[in-house]
């Protein structure tokens, strides 16, 4: 038994941050403090606050150390771990009050949130099966093979009302009782797991795998079970190598304990799961695409019917859940369905993890039940907007989704409410843009991902998306015209109508929401030729305020262009003649911008 | 991404080679074994140069034209060597809209290719990436496993400096 619990987040955006030194560090100077048969040292998965990074938290007294550096540890080791003073100095600053420490539950980024998929994210050590085990880890697998018939479990998902959780919101129970009745005489089914996590900007799948490994493997036996499956695959981006190392260990280690494998439970049931790396292709999420992959061919989708739960991976009956939707599932069959279905709004059921990023104070990985509004999302646990900057748009849904402006703030967030204002649910990425961020940009941003992305098996996906990007970028360069923009809405409807799979259906969404919502900006671009969120290059224009500029020449010297010259105005109260800036000249690059101190220059 | 063909001649050695056969007898039997087969290569080699592939071919009996489909499919995959440090700049939406646009520009204009290419000394190789999901650090870039997160452009000189043998 240790007398104390250090807890270091090894998740990706904090080892990205320098995490691994820091357990490193620590276990040095633990050491160095014999210590080491007192404090254990856990890494963890992530703990959600990634603004903070990295991460650290000291249990009994749950004391959570934010933003630690390598130089701060000796102090928390001798004084903390060693004397049973908390430096409160290097503390969450939030979690610090007048009487001491508040737990981290009361904190606002913490307070209202429901954590189920991500209940052992930075709780447990993710490559120590024991520890899961000993969160009721494997109890829902035991229990499915030993007291529940394979339709009492697919009921018991359909009455929970779980819906997919990798954007399309297809009823998970549903999906499973296709793959089990379909073809009765099936002699191979497979269950296949999308970790492949495509969309920027999101990054809730990958947590889950590098916090909590098990839960997924567990969930895919369950699966297995209830369609009579016997085999898993889990496709995963190649881009997470954190998250691929722990899924090899905890296949590993489930094989060990024989949770995977022949006869597990002693129940007759064999299941076995192999992982697939995918090589970066954003069209491998869609679920036709991913199996062509796995079977090592071009990740090119196929026309549904027949769907997958007919004919999948290799020509068999397959489903296809997305990570967090498996990491739901172990906790419904052990706490029921009723249970689960108690949360969350009428038609969607539970929480939904959102990666929330951009323009936000605590960028992080939030769980929330479902029906919150994106006010409490963005203001309270997300803590506002940096810089008193204002709220502008929330894109949802990555490159298939759109932006929700300010005016749908207290919209509960659902599958269908947000169909319905023009965008969609998504795999969870949330991210808030501010008035500097220009919606015609962004718009351009994504088609230009989607026309990059595009697989270019059918026409009105490989051509359309390309055009749509021409248009957007005529009219980002002050070229277009309204006409264009017209073209540009039909065009969207066009592609949506008659594209083969999700990716193409989906990708004139941007397009279609913010000339919804923010059509003046589009406007402003064409018609007065102006950027009014000052991104768009060719249509600002850098100017000089006479009256503010001090004469010191620092833009005049940074000028690539040599298109700043002196004048001969001496503003009131100044020493030296003011600046101007040759717009003939002028390359708007904003070198000139960086280096003024008195803020006397201008981008309109 | 990437389906030029190199100018720059295969220095493949008999070790390598070795290692390559070796992880095509491994997979060869499994189902779906292409894929594996592709990015195991590409570890050893860096790349995946024609020549690669013709091996890949003739060993798994997989027909060329199958091999380089697969290859050209996949964004991980290259046809073109990497330099000694490899930059990837994010521009996944969160980076994005907090100016990795810029950061990718600079990079470009400073060592003078373009997003996808190689300097001629083989030192330095910059591409976009999408995501890598240190979304809480944004904007990020990584110089082989080296991570660099909330930049601005200002930074940049600095990075690279850090890179000077």
């Amino acid at each position: 038994m240790y007398r104390s619990h250090v807890l270091v987040c090894g998740g990706t955006g904090c080892t990205s941050s320098g995490s691994a030194k820091i357990i490193e560090t620590l276990q040095a100077e633990i050491d160095k403090n014999g210590l080491h048969d007192e404090v254990q040292v856990v890494k963890t998965g992530c703990f959600g606050l990634c603004a903070l990074g990295p991460i650290m938290i000291v249990y009994p007294e749950g004391s959570f150390y934010s933003m630690v550096k390598e130089e701060d540890i000796p102090e928390i080791v001798s004084e903390h771990l060693l004397k049973g003073r908390i430096v409160s100095r290097l503390l969450y600053q939030e979690t610090v009050t007048d009487d001491g420490i508040k737990a981290l539950n009361d904190t606002s980024f913490y307070k209202k949130q429901l954590r189920i998929a991500l209940r052992n994210c930075g709780v447990i050590n993710p490559e120590n099966i024991d520890e899961y085990i000993g969160t009721d880890g494997y109890a829902a697998l035991g229990k499915v093979l030993t007291e529940m018939t394979p339709e009492q479990v697919i009921q018991e998902i359909l009455d929970s009302g779980l819906r997919g959780r990798g954007g399309g919101g297809f009823p998970t129970g549903m999906k499973w009782k296709l793959a089990r009745n379909i073809v009765p005489d099936a002699d191979q089914k497979y269950v296949c797991c999308n970790a492949d996590e495509g969309d920027p900007g999101a990054f809730m799948d990958r947590s889950v795998l590098e916090g909590d490994p098990h839960v997924v493997l567990e969930a895919m036996a369950i699966a297995g079970y209830a369609i009579g499956a016997n085999q898993g695959y889990i496709y995963v981006r190649a881009e997470y190598p954190i998250a691929i190392q722990r899924l090899e260990i905890a296949i590993n280690q489930a094989r060990e304990y024989g949770l995977l494998g022949k006869n597990i439970f002693n129940s007759g049931f064999d299941f076995d799961i192999d992982l697939r790396l995918g090589a970066g292709a954003f069209v491998c999420g869609e679920e036709t695409a991913l199996m062509t992959s796995i079977e090592g061919n071009r990740g090119e989708p196929r026309p549904r019917p027949p769907f997958p739960a007919e004919k999948g991976l290799y020509g068999k009956p397959t489903i296809l859940n997305n990570v967090e939707t498996y990491a739901n599932i172990p906790r419904i069959i052990l706490n029921g369905a009723k249970w689960f279905s108690e949360m969350g709004t009428e038609k969607s059921k539970g929480t939904k993890v959102f990666a929330l990023g951009g323009k936000i104070n605590n960028t992080g990985l939030v769980e929330v039940p479902m029906g919150t509004t994106l006010r409490e999302v963005v203001e309270e646990i997300g803590g506002g907007i940096p810089n008193g900057k204002k709220f502008k748009a929330a894109q949802t849904g990555g490159p298939s989704g759109g932006c929700i402006p300010a005016e749908h703030f207290d919209v509960p967030i659902d599958y269908d409410n947000l169909i319905a204002i023009g965008s969609m649910m998504g795999s969870g990425g949330l991210i808030v843009m501010d008035e500097d961020n220009c919606m015609v940009d962004i718009a351009k941003f994504f088609l230009e991902f989607t026309v990059d992305e595009s697989c270019g098996k059918c026409t009105p996906c490989r051509v359309g998306t390309k055009r749509l990007y021409e248009m957007l970028d005529k009219i980002t360069k002050g070229q277009g015209t309204l006409e264009d923009i017209d073209k540009m809405e039909e065009l969207c409807y066009y592609i949506k109508a008659n594209s083969l799979c999700g990716l193409g259906q989906t990708a004139p969404n941007p397009v279609l929401s913010t000339l919804k919502f923010f059509r003046d900006e589009y406007i402003a671009h064409v018609v007065d030729k102006k950027c009014p969120a000052g991104v768009c290059k060719d249509l600002l224009q850098f100017t000089i305020e006479k009256d503010k500029c001090i004469g010191c020449g620092m833009c005049a010297k940074q000028c690539p262009a040599n298109a700043i010259t002196r004048t001969d105005y001496i503003a009131p109260g100044k020493k030296l003649a003011a600046f101007e800036i040759d717009p003939a000249k002028c390359v708007k690059c904003g070198a000139c911008i960086e280096k003024c101190k008195p803020g006397a220059i201008y981008k309109k | 991404m990437g389906s030029t063909i190199s100018s720059i001649p295969f220095a493949g050695t008999p070790e390598q080679e070795k290692q390559l056969l070796e992880v095509i007898a491994a997979h060869k039997t499994e189902k779906g074994c292409l894929m594996p087969i592709l990015q195991k290569a590409q570890e050893i080699y860096g790349y995946l140069p024609i020549e690669v592939q013709t091996i890949i071919a003739r060993e798994t009996g997989y027909p060329l034209e199958k091999v380089y489909g697969v290859v050209t499919f996949y964004a991980q995959f290259s046809l073109n060597p990497k330099g000694k440090y490899k930059i990837s700049v994010c521009l996944g939406t969160a980076c994005y809209v907090k100016g990795s646009g810029d950061l990718y520009n600079k990079l470009q204009e400073v060592l003078g290719i373009e997003g996808g290419g190689c300097t001629p000394d083989g030192k330095f190789s910059l591409e976009a990436c999408r995501c890598i999901g240190a979304c809480g650090l944004a904007p990020v870039l990584t110089v082989n496993e080296d991570v660099y997160g909330r930049l601005v452009v200002d930074d940049i000189e600095g990075i690279l400096a850090k890179y000077n043998d």
